[in-house]
């Protein structure tokens, strides 16, 4: 149950000489990382650093010109998003995309989509294995709204949720397609000092059951308490990787952060 | 759902529904067997808008070209059940015939088009309409299939052996007239088309669509695999217009490309969006209203002119379109999303006009 423990058992996202390419500027350059089961590992980075561009490559979003990644020892780059979905990547995103006008339920419902099968005449036809995987769907759907700590708004429209609350919606519907890796883009945004509390114990408690934690974070008190490892981008480069006590005093960090101060690219 | 959460209100307002149903083509054909005939077809288009709402309404996709599969299902039927071509299928398996040629015709159409979006997916499919309309217009020559602008005519009626379902018939002292027994068993799988409807609403596959609606970047980074479940609703909503389409043309008994023209496309699509889009209850309501409606002018309008004026100054179809316009303007004001919306659509609308 350990983080050590998990860590022992090997790589599970495995990228390598990543390149992506928007018309003359290259967001990202040979970015290479390896992250090890039951980690929790960090990517940080000042503000178009392409941290959130190596998210979307990850995901599918966008397709690498160079370079590509392993998941669980099977090369993904190239897949369509909903396949690496179903591979076990699920993500969050920066600006909250819930399905606003839809329940906190029904979102997480439609988490389940990829792990369950029912289709168009299970559903015309209510057979009993439809109407077992619906009730399966909607059980497991109110687990994790408990999971995350928002079982009370189950019923509340998604875009109504306070915001603390929208960003767990996420995390809950992310979790609902059973992912070996969660991958959270920026999770304590917005958030004020005790929601990052126990939105840190949330992710301690994802951890410790078994999900493999990829966090993009501009708290950095966050980042140190939490994350195992750190990767730094500065202009789509890897700049510094570690445990983030070193990276914090790794002197090329610390000039990517304050040069970004002072060309006037503060931290958001 | 909740329509039987309420145990006695409920059933007797179903038993009342129902009984009102049963005995409607008595009370019409009282008035006139035009009527009856009128409300075969208002079923028809209730049946089409259905179809629609599983495109537009489920999953968002707006078609503009919806009337090419109600005439793919029609001239299915009508070239496998006439002396055109000599054949003479029962339509039980026609009409399965025709709603699966029409589901090919969704995925054909569906498959280049579904990565546009909005407006652009509006343009192609209002050609796509266009399209199928010119080639039953032409498909003459060389070989004659849909014989051009002339249509195909003496089409077979529904039957099942000797009973058909266009001649009058006498039973247990009661007279049931050819459009009376259409009138039932169009009722019969309409109820159906509801029933899946509805089902397909409340489903795994519904729950797609609408976050598909919502937000399709998310969509997809939950694992739903977008374009096929956009294909579905295409190939769905085919099925249901290939399905009317027969009916249409069994009952009518006489096809031909003008009957499948743009204005028949956006009649559905208003029926969907006057009732409710996403509201399976809500389209029923616009699909009847927008069917009744239209014929209940023309037999009061013109006499009344005549009434008071002596002569008629407007012509029918005139006041029809102006009366079509005000109706338009009055819902975009004061119900934007349907008379009958559904939840989410409602909050969809509201979201926007902020």
């Amino acid at each position: 149950m350990s983080p050590a423990q998990g860590r022992e058992s090997g790589v599970l996202l495995e990228c390598a000489g990543l390149d992506k390419r928007f018309g003359g500027v290259l967001a990202l350059a040979e970015v290479g990382f390896s992250i090890k089961h039951g980690e929790i590992y960090g990517l940080i980075g000042p503000n178009g650093a392409g941290k959130t561009t190596l998210f979307n490559t990850l995901t599918g979003i966008y397709a690498c010109d160079a370079g590509g990644f392993r998941f669980a020892g099977e090369p993904l780059a190239g897949l369509r998003p909903d396949q690496i979905a179903a591979r076990g990547i699920a993500r969050t995103f920066q600006n909250i995309r819930l399905f606003g006008n839809l329940s906190a339920l029904d979102n997480v419902m439609i988490g389940r989509h990829v792990r369950t099968r029912a289709g168009v005449f299970g559903a015309i036809l209510r057979t009993r294995a439809t109407l077992e995987e619906e009730a399966a769907i909607e059980k497991r759907a109110m687990e994790l709204l408990g999971y995350v700590g928002i079982a009370a708004r189950a019923n509340d429209v998604a875009r109504q949720l306070p915001y603390g609350d929208q960003r767990r919606l996420e995390i809950a519907r992310a979790l609902a397609t059973e992912p070996k890796l969660l991958a959270l883009d920026e999770p304590a945004a917005g958030m004020n000092a005790t929601e990052t509390m126990e939105l840190r114990k949330l992710l301690e408690r994802v951890r410790a059951d078994g999900t493999t934690i990829l966090l993009i974070e501009h708290d950095m008190r966050l980042v140190m308490g939490l994350c195992d490892r750190v990767l730094v981008l500065d202009y789509g480069r890897s700049i510094a990787e570690g445990p983030p006590r070193e990276v914090q005093r790794d002197p090329r960090v610390v000039e990517a952060y304050l040069g970004g101060v002072v060309a006037g690219a503060p931290d958001a | 759902m909740n329509l039987f959460s309420h145990p006695r209100a409920k059933w007797i307002g179903v038993a009342l529904i129902a009984i009102a149903l049963i005995g409607l083509p008595f009370a019409l054909s009282s008035v006139g067997t035009a009527w009856v005939r009128i409300a075969n077809l208002a079923i028809l288009f209730v049946f089409l808008s259905l179809g629609l709402n599983i495109v537009v309404g489920f999953a968002g996709l707006l078609d503009l070209g919806y009337i090419a599969f109600y005439a793919v299902g029609a001239y299915a039927y009508a070239l496998l059940a006439s002396p055109h071509f000599d054949l003479h299928l029962p339509f039980w398996v026609i009409l399965p015939i025709g709603a699966l040629v029409a589901c090919l015709f969704g995925i054909l159409l569906g498959t280049p088009t579904l990565k546009l979006r909005g407006d652009y997916l509006a343009i192609v499919t209002l050609g796509f309409g266009e399209i199928v309309r010119i080639f039953l217009n032409n498909l003459s020559q060389p070989i004659n299939i849909t014989n051009g602008p002339q249509g195909i005519s003496r089409i077979d009626p529904f039957s099942f052996g000797s009973f058909s379902f266009s001649q009058n018939e006498t039973i247990g002292g009661i007279m049931f007239s050819g459009p009376i027994k259409y009138y039932y068993i169009l009722l019969a799988l309409l109820l159906l088309a509801i029933v899946v409807n509805l089902r397909l609403q409340h489903s795994r596959i519904g729950r797609a669509w609408e976050a598909i609606r919502e937000d399709e970047v998310a969509a997809r980074a939950m694992g739903i695999d977008t374009t096929r479940i956009k294909l579905l609703a295409f190939a769905m909503g085919a099925s249901f217009g290939g399905i009317a389409g027969g009916m249409f043309a069994a009952i009518q008994g006489f096809i031909s490309p003008e009957s499948f023209v743009l204005v028949e496309s956006i009649m559905v699509l208003s029926m969907v969006v006057l009732g409710g889009m996403g509201n399976v209850w809500g389209v029923v309501l616009g699909a009847v209203l927008l069917s009744f409606v239209p014929e209940l002018l023309r037999y009061t309008v013109e006499p009344l002119q005549k009434y008071i004026f002596g002569r008629s100054i407007i012509e029918p179809e005139v006041i029809r379109m102006l009366l079509f316009g005000l109706a338009l303007v009055l819902m975009m004001l004061y119900r934007p999303a349907g008379l009958l919306p559904s939840a989410v659509r409602k909050r969809e609308l509201a979201k926007d006009a902020e």
